[in-house]
């Protein structure tokens, strides 16, 4: 895993190498200094790297093997469900009445993309119990935010647009739904857990009013913990005039067992980088849906894909709209991706996803319960979070922890998250991983346990076998060196 | 026996040692707390069609994609945002590395050092590129680049509105409009002078409240803007020039940073990324220094391990969802770091002279069919101060030629008549990779010559 390769692109260029090849040009030249100023012609050539192309696929080959990916090994990374992500996907993906095709190119010759899109739609309305679907969030957080607007619009539309300005955020929630609101112009009222780490909800009594535009809710929640006040949640927030939200990122735990429809959310995102198998990017793309109730349709984001018999056509003409969120239909590659997944499952096969994600979740948690704290012992759903103040008290932090486990050809589980939870590990282990590689991962964890108490250094110190020995994230922070700096 | 689908490996045999661990008999015992009323049941059970083996997948999709006209088949002289350009195949190969594309955003940078290089190298160019201090590793798209550029000087100047010229992409300015109504501060339109921002217009409406003014650059219509000129009118008021730039045409246009601008977004589609009916695609976002910390999303910094060595991090974290939640500077997470890496991969092997030349054969086709039609004594609404894209007005229904154009398998360019109030106006963009053959059959159709 490790490798010496440590050399920048601007450090390995050498004048006159390239890689890459254009036919001649066909045509006279152009001398665009004739048609405009002087000083719109670039004076300098931006400084790019000069590279033959095995240079090229060398430096990225060199790169990618100081990469850990889903395919590398185990991706216990709490609420971002690292599945397998399918390699079939991504051949369709690339067909090139997929890939080769423009987003405004005359409608009836992308009609194959429509009916993918109307599909995906059709079976994203199933999946989540809402009445109508908007591809056009290109992830999880832009779906919070399109959601959040489509609230606003709907109070606004009921006069209430001025009076209902606060939006309820659990404490357990993640850092997005937050600051979703704000850019949605609301004003964020934190509700604390209780002790079973759930809404409480005495606590959502006292802080819903006439002043609520809505709360926003995962559930299963960030501890990996069913809602299961949710019926009662819902109506309390609905009595006061508020609008539920249903945050996605859990939703992996629920397939074909409940829906958000069924538990009463008027508004849901998925995140198809999550639940629906496409492949994280290294931090994307991804892709937001979001889904509504009948009531909201009108509010939903423009433009639209209509059926009328076979033909597919988009309509623009959503006067109660809240307009555009993202350019074009949203992250069709991506979408594409996601309906290809949902074929290849059925319902049946998503069922059987969450009830393996759970089982694995469950077990998991079961083997590392007596080395680590449990600070909340009823069963999880698909992810649970355990606490390294046990380790802490011995010298040894839940970032040494996630460290080490680099070391043993893991990836870390989340760490310091949620917030409520001291010394926080989340782990998610999903339905794709077999039992052995579970195995593997809780010897792991408790082998580090023991280390914890004998040979506290051998985790502190981690790691040891990666790339890069442990990194100064402060100084990083402190003086920014946010683009190359030759060296003098 | 349960039959194992094939991205399942979980046997009946593991699912009950497993349960036995745990100490329940029964799955249902895990789900036990979803509330009855909620439950799934046969009645109210989701329904989807039947699962498909990989052969009656891609035998269906297949289907699905064959409904669509494809660049394999057609000339496309549509742009107008999206673009048919050369991509080096190991743009491609690079991507297909699932050490990049299944990793997650780098959490741990001890782990990630390759991605975070890659994200680090990208930064660097598109900083070379608009001439600007500091990158994030991107955004979603360049549309909503330019809404988060929207918020960040409406936070910066604490003025109210934002002024976008009418030469503004169509969908961009709804997605502005979008984010207007989130953060609830004002979008003004600002007129055009034929196919370029009416610079008396501006001056007028710019004023105390103004917290930026956007420019496309080339704008929608493919005008080349003087941007000097416009940083000139913006300088006297204390707003912000936002710039929405192709970073293609840097290649050959002075960089929008040198001629004033303090934020610049885009797209880098044009550069190695299939254009993917719109999606995804990856925005850019470049400001000046003095902007680093209200910047959305991720930034990677350099910095050294415990032993001295060079690595990289995601840093200047505190302006972010993940630590500050309401405070954050914006809500961004996932962003399109593949495709960042993608336009790297682009970057590096066209490199510094490949950049340039790829933009003049922009330049020289668009320049020829421009020159062509006006040859045959049809009526340009552009000047010569353009890159790829300029608007041609025809004398009969846009839709009509552009189905005309169809059966002779080339894609026509976008319909802007409405945009700029005339009729049949078309915006047509060449590219390096419309081969003569393809230039000369347009024009000869446009013209009427080739029926």
């Amino acid at each position: 895993m490790t490798t010496t390769y440590d050399k920048l692109l601007f450090e390995i260029s050498k004048s006159g190498r390239k890689g890459y090849s254009l036919p001649e040009s066909s045509v006279d030249a152009f001398d665009l200094n004739s048609a405009v100023p002087d000083h719109i012609i670039r004076e300098e050539p931006a400084e790019l790297p000069e590279l033959s192309e095995l240079q090229v696929m060398r430096h990225y080959t060199g790169l990618s093997n100081k990469n850990f990916g889903i395919e590398t090994g185990f991706y216990p990374l709490g609420s971002c469900t690292m599945k397998y992500n399918p390699k079939v996907n991504e051949d369709i993906a690339r067909y090139p009445g997929f890939a080769n095709i423009h987003p405004l190119q005359p409608v009836k010759t992308a009609q194959g993309a429509f009916e993918l899109m109307h599909r995906l739609e059709e079976n994203l309305k199933e999946v989540t119990g809402m009445d109508a679907i908007s591809l056009q969030p290109a992830a999880g957080a832009q779906g919070e935010w399109a959601g959040l607007l489509v609230f606003k619009a709907y109070h606004q539309a009921n006069g209430d647009g001025e009076t209902r300005k606060k939006i309820l955020v659990p404490d357990s929630a993640h850092g997005t739904n937050p600051a979703s609101a704000v850019v949605a112009g609301y004003d964020v009222i934190e509700i604390k857990s209780n002790k079973e780490g759930r809404v409480g909800v005495d606590a959502l009594k006292e802080a819903v009013g006439p002043d609520t535009a809505g709360l926003m809710l995962t559930n299963p929640n960030t501890l990996g913990l069913f809602e299961v006040d949710i019926v009662e949640i819902a109506e309390i927030v609905h009595e006061a005039g508020g609008l539920l939200y249903y945050d996605g990122a859990n939703a992996n735990a629920i397939l074909g067992k409940s829906t958000p429809g069924e538990m009463g959310f008027d508004v849901v995102h998925l995140n198809l980088h999550k639940t629906f198998s496409t492949p994280h990017g290294g931090g994307g793309p991804g892709s937001g849906p979001i889904g509504v109730k009948d009531y909201l349709k009108d509010f939903m984001p423009s433009p639209r894909i209509e059926k009328d018999g076979d033909t597919y056509t988009v309509s623009t003409n959503h006067e109660q709209s809240i307009g555009r969120v993202k350019g074009y239909f949203g992250n069709f590659g991506v979408n594409v991706r996601a309906y290809s997944y949902i074929r290849s499952m059925g319902a049946e096969g998503l069922q059987q996803v969450s009830e393996d994600a759970v089982l694995h979740a469950n077990y998991l948690k079961a083997r590392l319960s007596p080395y680590y704290d449990t600070p909340y012992s009823s069963h999880c759903k698909h992810e649970f979070v355990l606490s390294g103040n046990r380790q802490k008290k011995l010298g040894v932090r839940t970032l040494d922890i996630a460290k080490r486990l680099l070391d043993y050809g893991f990836y870390a589980p989340t760490v310091y998250f949620p917030l409520i939870v001291e010394e926080c590990l989340m782990i998610e282990p999903t339905e794709t991983e077999a039992k052995e590689e579970l195995d593997a991962f809780a010897d792991a964890m408790i082998e580090i346990a023991k280390d914890a108490e004998e040979n506290a250094e051998s985790i502190t110190g981690a790691p040891f076998h990666k790339a890069v020995k442990r990194l100064d994230e402060v100084t990083a922070a402190r003086k920014p060196i946010v683009i190359y700096q030759k060296s003098e | 026996m349960t039959k194992l689908h094939r991205y399942l490996p979980t046997t009946d045999q593991d699912r009950k040692d497993m349960l036995e661990t745990i100490g329940v008999s029964s799955i249902k015992d895990l789900f036990s707390d979803i509330p009855e009323s909620t439950r799934a049941t046969k009645d109210k059970a989701i329904e989807l069609e039947e699962a498909l083996s990989e052969q009656a997948l891609t035998k269906h999709m297949k289907e699905l994609a064959a409904k669509n006209t494809t660049t394999e088949t057609h000339a496309y002289f549509l742009g107008a945002g999206t673009y048919d350009h050369y991509s080096p195949s190991i743009v491609n190969h690079v991507l297909l590395r699932s050490e990049f594309m299944t990793a997650y955003t780098p959490y741990q940078p001890e782990a990630s050092q390759g991605e975070l290089q890659a994200l680090f190298e990208f930064q660097t160019m598109m900083c070379e590129l608009t001439g600007m201090d500091v990158a994030n590793s991107s955004l979603y798209d360049g549309f909503t680049s330019l809404g988060e550029a929207c918020n960040l000087a409406v936070s910066a100047t604490k003025k109210q509105t934002v002024l976008y010229s009418k030469g503004l992409h169509p969908q961009a300015k709804e997605v502005i409009t979008t984010y207007a109504y989130g953060m609830e501060y004002d979008v003004k339109e600002v007129g055009l002078d034929g196919t370029r921002t009416d610079l008396t217009a501006l001056k007028e409406q710019i004023g105390d409240d103004t917290a930026a003014v956007i420019i496309q650059y080339p704008n929608f219509f493919g005008t080349i803007e003087d941007l000097k000129e416009i940083k000139s009118l913006v300088e006297e008021s204390k707003g912000l020039l936002i710039v929405m730039a192709n970073p293609l045409a840097l290649a050959s246009l002075e960089s929008p940073g040198k001629l004033g601008a303090d934020i610049v977004v885009g797209d880098t589609q044009p550069l190695g990324l299939p254009m993917s009916f719109g999606g995804p695609h990856c925005g850019y976002f470049a400001v000046r220094k003095k902007y680093m910390r209200k910047v959305p999303s991720r930034i990677v910094g350099q910095t050294t391990d415990k032993d001295g060595k060079r690595g990289f991090v995601m840093t200047l974290q505190t302006r972010e969802q993940h630590i500050r939640r309401e405070k954050a500077t914006s809500n961004m997470s996932s962003n399109q770091a593949l495709f960042a890496l993608g336009t790297s991969v682009f970057l590096a092997a066209v490199g510094k002279v490949g950049l340039v030349e790829m933009a003049q054969q922009n330049i020289n086709h668009a320049h020829y069919v421009k020159q062509a039609l006006e040859n045959k004594g049809l009526t340009v609404l552009s000047g010569n101060d353009f890159f790829n894209e300029f608007v041609v007005k025809l004398d009969r229904s846009l839709t009509d030629v552009t189905d005309e154009l169809l059966d002779n398998n080339i894609v026509a360019g976008y319909d802007v008549s409405k945009e700029l109030d005339e009729d049949n106006a078309m915006l047509l963009c060449v590219t390096e990779k419309r081969t003569k053959e393809e230039m000369d059959a347009l024009v000869s159709l446009l013209t009427g010559e080739g029926k």
